[in-house]
């Protein structure tokens, strides 16, 4: 029962991985870019919640909400004023440059906030939980991110399947030149899938600062395990990465439980090559490109 | 064209050959041999913290033409190299304190250490592409960290001193280190040097263009790469041995931070991608910047940040590359350019071959 409680502890926390590793995937899925910066913006989005409940006082939900928006800005003005000007080059551009923007947003976060851990406080929702037996209970707020994360996804995949912008996007995704000749500006596409992309990384990001403690240099894990559930659920598919977010969050508390505090990030990475080793393509990969 | 007087053009053709180096690179020669006597001879006269400085500045040479290699000739853009200066750290200790071999001769062997990681996790991270596979390295990093922090017989998140290179007289050791260290950079650059000159050079240059293309002309794509990985993770190994030498102290947290990735991309991205005065460039740049703005820490780091983001945006060749633009100048001879040898006489009669026009001097 111990180890079914662990489980399931695992399963929650892999929908706080799928839900940072949806945006890397969207992105990656539309133009063909990796964001090394993903992880970053995330938790930039956590510490412009927290400005906005300490300087202005709102409560939490809407400082969530204005973040979120926020961020749904920002993303499109990165990509429409520096990404963009990176594709299409040669491969390494885009990596430099996120990779930059990952150093400047971790240090610019540091001179700010310092690099002290820091935590969003949302209420008596942390502590309450549901109690199924002695040994298992599950926490109300980790079950509300999953859901959270079930939920973006099911409206993600709606979009890109029904919505018309989401043609648009599956398209673009395609064939970058016909879908030029079919009127669609290919800038714009990229620059919402930014946009969408860092919305859902700034939920992401509050959500996880609430869970837990955060600070300036978290970004970089955070986009491990984003790629590494991106990876291990294949490429194309949303759901595929909820699955491999929920694979990595099981590995890491099973491995935790296991063989004690300290291994349990080291049973997620090996989890995550050996998948790699045996499974490159992913679980439930739809897209051929790698 | 008929037949034969295509095989009557065919013996003129002698009037060319293939060039690679110029009266400028035996001046280049002469110059390097000069710098390198000078620094060479700098212990008979320099204060130690002098040279533990330049010990710094040397790894950052080397790291950054290892990081060159990979990113900027092979298209393996790494951000996970701190696993194999870490590991090369570690081989320090483990062979200079536990197997009790004289340090300076631990250095190179701890670079094995680091091939023994890089070697097998190559086949996995090679079957990633882009920027997913500059995850990937960084993943390995994180594992190879993680465990040497969990462990305690490398002493856990508080890491090792190197008792063997700390008892030696303080003397041979600083000396020895700066050396080492120069040996190690000069080593990196010769390294890179005759790699690219090498068939396995031609190989790579067509990787980076195309690696389809590349692989469909028969070159091979995956013993090319893993050639570059594996030399690339030696070095790195080498380097990490040296810093440990020169600090003594080795702490899982520095010894595999992504700061050594960090560096080496700043120094690339600064002084050019894909030759080899870029990094050398960006490492004096990046070294002078070090001495004068290094106690402000974090903002240091902001604004190099900054300056690779701007750098690779709008002037993705770097510094080198704008004076290659600029003057044409290569100090070091790998590109291959072709020469026509035409005496006048030869020249001046156009008229047996009115098709192609004069070729250009150099291409």
């Amino acid at each position: 029962m111990v180890w079914a409680n662990v489980t399931v502890q695992g399963i929650l926390l892999g929908g706080l991985y799928a839900l940072f590793a949806t945006g890397l995937a969207l992105v990656f899925g539309v133009m063909r870019m990796v964001n090394l910066a993903h992880g970053d913006l995330g938790i930039l989005a956590a510490f412009i919640a927290l400005f906005i409940v300490q300087s202005l006082g709102l409560p939490l939900l809407w400082a969530t909400v204005l973040t979120i928006a926020i961020m749904f800005i920002l993303g499109y003005v990165l990509q429409r004023g520096l990404l963009n000007f990176t594709l299409g080059t040669d491969d390494t551009r885009p990596i430099v440059v996120t990779f930059g923007l990952s150093i400047i947003i971790q240090n610019a976060l540091i001179l700010k906030f310092s690099a002290d851990s820091q935590g969003l406080d949302a209420g008596k929702i942390e502590n309450i939980s549901i109690k199924i037996s002695n040994q298992m209970s599950i926490g109300w707020f980790p079950l509300i991110v999953f859901l959270t994360a079930v939920a973006v996804i099911a409206v993600l995949e709606l979009f890109l399947a029904r919505a018309k912008l989401g043609r648009a996007f599956r398209a673009t995704s395609d064939d970058r030149e016909a879908a030029e000749l079919m009127g669609i500006n290919n800038k714009h596409i990229y620059s919402l899938a930014m946009a969408i992309a860092l919305a859902i990384v700034a939920l992401a990001g509050v959500l996880l600062a609430i869970r837990t403690t955060f600070d300036p240099t978290q970004g970089g894990f955070r986009l491990i395990y984003a790629f590494e559930a991106v990876i291990m659920g294949g490429m194309g598919s949303m759901w595929g990465t909820l699955a491999g977010g929920i694979i990595l969050g099981v590995a890491q508390t099973l491995g935790t439980q296991a063989f004690g505090a300290g291994w349990g990030l080291v049973a997620g990475h090996l989890v995550f090559l050996t998948v790699l080793a045996v499974k490159p393509s992913g679980f439930f990969a739809k897209t051929v490109t790698a | 064209m008929s037949t034969p007087d295509v095989a009557k053009a065919a013996p003129a053709l002698p009037g060319f050959r293939i060039s690679r180096s110029t009266r400028m690179h035996k001046i280049v020669l002469v110059l390097s041999v000069a710098i390198i006597a000078v620094l060479a001879a700098v212990p008979l006269f320099a204060e130690n913290a002098f040279m533990r400085n330049m010990v710094t500045f040397f790894t950052l040479v080397a790291l950054a033409q290892m990081w060159n290699l990979l990113a900027g000739y092979a298209g393996l853009v790494s951000i996970g190299q701190q696993a194999y200066i870490g590991l090369g750290a570690y081989g320090l200790w483990l062979i200079g304190d536990v197997l009790g071999l004289n340090p300076f001769l631990a250095v190179f062997l701890a670079g094995l250490l680091a091939v023994a990681v890089a070697l097998p996790v190559a086949p996995l991270i090679f079957r990633l592409r882009g920027g997913y596979f500059s995850i990937g390295t960084w993943v390995i990093a994180e594992v190879v960290r993680l465990i040497v922090s969990n462990i305690q017989a490398t002493g856990g998140g508080s890491g090792k001193t190197v008792l063997s290179a700390a008892r030696l007289p303080i003397e041979t050791r600083i000396t020895g280190t700066y050396l080492l260290a120069l040996a190690v950079a000069l080593g990196a650059i010769l390294l890179v040097y005759f790699l690219l000159r090498s068939r396995t050079g031609l190989a790579l240059t067509a990787i980076r263009d195309n690696d389809i293309a590349a692989q469909s002309s028969g070159v091979n794509v995956f013993r090319s790469k893993l050639i570059v990985w594996v030399v690339a993770a030696y070095v790195c190994g080498v380097i990490g041995a040296v810093v440990a030498m020169n600090l003594l102290r080795i702490q899982p947290a520095a010894a595999f931070t992504i700061n050594w990735t960090a560096y080496a991309l700043f120094i690339v991205v600064i002084g050019g991608f894909g030759t080899i005065e870029g990094p050398i460039i960006g490492a004096v740049i990046y070294f002078a910047l070090l001495q004068s703005l290094s106690q402000y820490g974090t903002l240091y780091m902001l604004l190099l940040g900054i300056v690779a983001v701007i750098m690779a945006t709008v002037a993705p060749k770097g510094i080198w590359g704008f004076i290659v633009k600029k003057w044409d100048i290569h100090l070091f001879p790998v590109s291959r350019r072709l020469v026509l040898d035409t005496p006048a006489d030869q020249d001046v009669k156009p008229a047996e071959k009115p098709g192609p026009a004069p070729m250009a001097e150099s291409v």
